[in-house]
């Protein structure tokens, strides 16, 4: 035999053109994986980045300590300490009390740029301090008389150059900030007295209007939310579980019971905004139940988190080896025995999980809230619950929505900073069924 | 249909465990995008200032707002509309239909309409003309209708430099868009002889009509969401002219060039005396029923229309709201609480 005539034998060591072929094919398939892969890594990290770099800033604000001399000549014209006559003075009167403390500071210092106006240094302050000087008065009126140290923050174009949205340059062109401004800012922060600094009233503040972006937070959004997934935990998980196991387990399966299980499967991918429009038609103008309250919003969710979870209860339930209703019925347990006692706790990871995905879906939907008033500026935190699931709220979604309308370029920050705690929440859920799954899951 | 209504209310209110207890004690307003602001601004300052809880207010769509107002009276539905535009005779009808019998008309104040483009780019300088030259379906070219022939400003005007012609307008669901019309557009149509030519050739109605056909060749480009969203598709086309709200302008001057119209700069001052042609008044519209139910809505309205808001040196003017030089008029027809008339 030569060598030549070997060639022509298959072999373990030549590779002939259809092995290469078909190992060229893998090869090409594991490129096309991995390319596919590093796309959506890719987006992952792109999304990340840019809300991550917009978003962060929003947790540090720029602030200052003021010296402010509570004159009670001003701020309590009777004299007489009596909080309802005190409320006469309005924000507008604290407003001057808190310029004229800033103008004597940074005149005192040597701070103000020559021939800078009162009004124009007044204006580094943000709108939001008067309401909370005033509110501190009111509730504690010995402070009149005395001068308190009041940390205050800065406007927000103040606060945008420290983080390097405004600068100079645009000053010269901003109808809403000076240059002088800014340098005065400057020489505040040079001497000391202006810090940029954590932020936890982005947290938990309420809403802000557009003329004071820099105290804009996201409480009444966060209470909101919380209070939706309260409603849609407490209906949709014993609603879902019941419907499942009733399904899975009892119905008989005929072609009434095939339709119901075709409608579940339907409902789970109707358009979200379907349920905002039976929301408005069913709980708000047929219930008359209240508008933007959190009670319609978390019943509207439930219905949207509903087939969601009554699928996944369903999968489990069916993961369950039947060997072990089949030990459990012939020890003489009865159905609803053999379901509570053995196949519901095994089935119970894969329910929570479920349970959990379709929170997480709830939490970052928008488009129902749309159409039941929860789209809206609500300044007052909803109260403790019961009451407080009647009252207004906002919804975190929503507030990103919110922010990104606004014409502040300030809040195009918070948006980000939004989303990042949406995130975070998200995130945390998420995880939370990863571990339950991996926790107590079962393999057979 | 009564067990059904019941069933629902019982699990709705069993599932919050509930006392029945629906009484709201805050206002509630909706409507316009563009007054949402102003409207945010004045609730934020008299929940601080006074001993009421904070107004809730929505946005929506001017016409949203209306139809919202309109249909009922009763708790479960809005106390204000905020509007861009003035009422229709159709929400009016609506309103009335559904019991909403005495509507309070409060003008809150005048509004400009701007079109800048990028700061970086040229200076400009239209008239309605250049913009219905520019935008139309059909102009007239040396006595002739045709198909809109013009690529650049230039072509449009020789004044104007040689760019490309790209507008991002209000989409039509936006009362901005209504304003654009009559003012510009329909200007524009008449004053370039389009309107006779299209009145001539399809009849008074349709020749009116066809004034507002835009060009569908991707020159202008209709905004459906906020001026945020201009303003960023202006961002990716540095050749593109854009349509704002002034107190969009105003909070963004650093990044836009505002062009003039017919030789006036936009200004509150301009708008106020009625130089600068492209503005429009915005309302609010309370439904009275409500008053003496709702607690603070008097003086919710009063504080809105007070001189210390809505007044020259006030808060929303400082954000771009021209202030109403009849105010004081409006004032007492506040207190009052008068009705509005029928539409005229």
């Amino acid at each position: 035999m030569t060598l030549a005539d070997m060639s022509h034998r298959p072999s373990l060591y030549t590779l002939d053109a259809r092995t290469k072929a078909r190992n060229a094919a893998e090869k090409r398939f594991r490129l096309y994986g991995i390319t596919a892969v590093s796309l959506g890594v890719l987006a992952l990290v792109v999304l990340l980045t840019s809300v991550l770099g917009s978003g962060l800033g929003a947790f540090r604000q720029t602030m200052f300590t003021l010296p402010v001399t509570l004159d009670a000549a001003v701020l309590d014209k009777k004299g007489n300490r009596n909080p309802e006559e005190m409320a006469k003075a309005t924000t507008i009167t604290y407003g001057k009390v808190l310029t004229q403390a800033l103008a004597a500071v940074v005149t005192e210092r040597g701070l103000a740029p020559e021939g800078m106006k009162t009004k124009e240094i007044g204006a580094l302050i943000s709108k939001e301090a008067p309401a909370s000087l005033r509110n501190m008065v009111l509730a504690n009126p010995d402070l009149l008389g005395t001068t308190i140290d009041f940390e205050v923050l800065a406007n927000g174009r103040i606060d945008g150059f420290f983080k390097g949205r405004v600068t100079m340059e645009s000053a010269e062109l901003d109808s809403n900030v000076s240059p002088a401004q800014l340098q005065l800012a400057q020489a505040m922060k040079e001497a000391g007295m202006l810090r940029l600094a954590f932020n936890p009233a982005f947290i938990t503040n309420p809403d802000a209007s557009e003329l004071r972006p820099e105290s804009a937070g996201l409480g009444v959004a966060i209470l909101g939310s919380a209070y939706m997934m309260v409603i849609v935990l407490a209906l949709a998980l014993p609603i879902g579980v019941a419907a499942s196991i009733y399904l899975e387990e009892f119905a008989p399966q005929n072609r009434f019971t095939d339709l119901i299980e075709v409608n579940i499967a339907n409902l789970a991918a109707v358009p979200s905004i379907v349920f905002g429009i039976l929301g408005l038609a069913v709980f708000i103008n047929y219930a008359e139940l209240p508008q933007s309250s959190p009670l319609v919003g978390g019943l509207v969710l439930t219905l949207m988190t509903l087939p969601t979870i009554i699928i996944a209860t369903r999968a489990a339930l069916k993961a369950v080896p039947p060997s072990i209703k089949d030990a459990a019925l012939g020890v003489g347990a009865s159905k609803m025995q053999t379901i509570f006692h053995h196949v519901l706790p095994l089935a119970l990871p894969g329910i929570l999980t479920g349970t959990i995905i379709g929170l997480a879906q709830a939490l970052g939907e928008t488009a129902p809230l749309l159409l039941i008033g929860m789209v809206a500026f609500v300044k007052d935190y909803p109260a403790a619950p019961p009451e407080g699931f009647l009252d207004p709220a906002a919804a975190l979604p929503v507030q990103v929505y919110n922010f990104t309308q606004r014409s502040d370029p300030a809040f195009i920050e918070r948006a980000s900073g939004a989303i990042i705690v949406l995130l975070v929440f998200l995130l945390t859920m998420n995880i939370l069924a990863v571990l339950l799954r991996r926790r107590f899951e079962r393999r057979w | 249909m009564k067990t059904a209504k019941f069933g629902v209310s019982a699990l709705a209110i069993l599932a919050a465990s509930t006392s029945g207890a629906l009484a709201r004690d805050q206002i509630q307003s909706a409507g316009s995008s563009t007054v949402l602001p102003y409207a945010t601004i004045v609730a934020e300052a008299f929940g601080e200032n006074f001993d009421f809880p904070t107004p809730v207010v929505e946005g929506g769509g001017s016409g949203a707002g209306r139809k919202k107002l309109c249909e009922g009276v009763g708790e479960n539905t809005i106390d204000i509309a905020n509007s861009s535009s003035r009422i229709k005779q159709s929400d009016i009808d609506t309103c009335a239909a559904n019991g909403v019998a005495e509507i309070m008309e409060v003008r809150i104040g005048y509004d400009g309409i701007v079109f800048a483009s990028d700061i970086n780019g040229p200076d400009f300088a239209f008239t309605p003309s250049d913009w219905y030259n520019a935008l139309a379906a059909e102009v007239v070219v040396d006595g002739e209708l045709v198909a809109n022939p013009n690529k650049t400003w230039h072509d449009v005007n020789p004044d104007l430099p040689e760019q490309d012609i790209l507008a991002f307008i209000p989409g039509t669901k936006h009362g901005t868009r209504e304003v654009f019309d009559v003012k510009v557009l329909e200007a524009g149509c008449e004053a370039t002889g389009a309107l006779e030519a299209l009145v001539a050739a399809k009849g008074e109605d349709d020749g009116e009509d066809a004034c507002l056909a835009l060009r569908t060749d991707g020159t202008s480009v209709d905004i459906d969401g906020d001026y945020t969203e201009t303003l960023s598709r202006l961002d990716a086309n540095p050749n593109a002219i854009g349509v704002f709200g002034l107190s969009f302008y105003q909070n963004n001057t650093d990044k836009l060039r505002v062009a003039t119209m017919s030789g006036v700069v936009p200004s509150t001052e301009s708008i106020a005396t009625g130089e600068y042609p492209v503005s429009r008044p915005l309302f609010f519209y309370v439904k009275k029923a409500h008053l003496g139910v709702i607690p603070g809505l008097q003086e919710y309205i009063d504080f809105f229309v007070s001189d210390e808001m809505a007044g020259p040196d006030g808060p929303l003017a400082a954000y771009g709201l021209v202030s109403d030089p009849e105010l004081a008029a409006t004032q007492e027809m506040v207190a009052a609480g008068t009705p509005m008339g029928p539409l005229n």
